[in-house]
């Protein structure tokens, strides 16, 4: 991978496995029987539905693959994606709709 | 039959359809992974320390970015912060196990086990401890071991994707997978909105810190919207 070298690399993979660790062991390993206060629970049921659509939102309107131009294909086809995943409840009807509909769109020359 | 036994396997029966999801993520993150430039043992090592596909992915996207290694565990880790919500909800049901089963626990409280185990640790009681351990064993047999499998298997194949394919798309692709089918209230769809539009209006923020600051202000969205539902 351009720009990182392979002891970096091993570091973050380290750091990340240690932190996603503590994490997932937290209340359960650490703090034993005892709840959440209730606000902390409410904020965090919404972090995964926070910062992923955040994460994707530049690649999706400025994709690296076209120099940053958004491109009407790669929009199109997340915008499906996100439809059929909102419906169809389905992680995988969301994967096969998003790509093929790229590959679908990109095969018409859009 | 032990009691234990049979809670094990019923554990393994019902996480079974969860099969569809985990085979196909694995693949991928070993394919995207590797046509990212990372080594096989890299690969491996991510699915293995890690094991965490949203935040594997956010790590894999951040670091083609070229975004600051603080920036990258940051990131990756504000991801996993839901499972600390996962830890809390299972400790009232496995919290006296012994602690080298609750740390066995911690390691594959991924999201599929966690939702398994919880759902039926609330809907059939009573369980004694011995069978939730089980049953939660037995869920992470069937979604976390093949994980490491498919990521090798994918990390394999993916030097043999044709150029031409746009898998440079799979990660968003991937990501809307995570959490579209999620967006399950009106609580939901608010936070997810207001983090597009603070991550679009806040590009300039130096470091990718826009990440963090548009997760955190979804969140607060989030939890207020839910906050004013449950008042009337």
């Amino acid at each position: 991978m351009t720009g990182w070298d392979s002891a970096t690399i091993w570091t973050v993979i380290l750091l990340l496995g240690i932190g996603t660790f503590a994490i997932r062991w937290s209340f359960l390993g650490l703090l034993g029987n005892r709840d959440l206060p209730e606000w902390a629970l409410r904020h965090l049921r919404y972090t995964a539905v926070a910062i992923l659509p955040a994460l994707i939102t530049p690649r999706v309107l400025w994709p690296e693959a076209t120099g940053g131009e958004t491109d009407p294909a790669r929009l199109t086809a997340a915008l499906l994606a996100l439809a059929v995943g909102y419906v169809s409840k389905s992680a995988i009807a969301t994967i096969v709709t998003g790509m093929a509909a790229l590959l679908a769109l990109q095969a018409f020359g859009i | 039959m032990t009691s234990s036994t049979s809670a094990y396997w019923r554990g393994l029966r019902a996480a079974l359809p969860f099969l569809l999801v985990v085979l196909p993520f694995g693949a991928l993150f070993g394919v995207v992974a590797t046509e990212a430039g990372l080594d096989l043992a890299q690969v491996m090592g991510f699915s293995i320390v890690v094991i965490a596909g949203a935040a594997q992915f956010t790590a894999l996207q951040l670091m083609q970015e070229q975004a600051p290694a603080v920036i990258v565990l940051a990131s990756a880790l504000a991801v996993n912060l839901r499972m600390a919500m996962y830890a809390a909800s299972l400790a009232p049901y496995l919290g006296h196990a012994p602690g080298w089963q609750r740390i066995l626990i911690a390691y594959f409280n991924v999201d599929a086990t966690y939702a398994l185990s919880h759902l039926e640790y609330e809907t059939r009681k009573p369980m004694t401890l011995r069978e939730k351990v089980a049953y939660f064993m037995g869920t992470a047999t069937v979604i976390c071991l093949p994980w490491y499998v498919v990521t090798w298997v994918g990390a394999v194949l993916g030097q043999a994707i044709p150029p031409g394919i746009p898998i440079d798309f799979a990660i968003p692709i991937a990501f809307i997978s995570f959490f579209a089918p999620a967006l399950r209230t009106l609580a939901h769809v608010a936070a997810a909105a207001a983090a597009v539009i603070l991550a679009i209006s806040l590009q300039w923020v130096p470091h990718n810190l826009w990440i963090l600051i548009a997760g955190a202000g979804g969140m607060m969205v989030g939890a207020e919207v839910e906050r004013r539902g449950s008042r009337t």
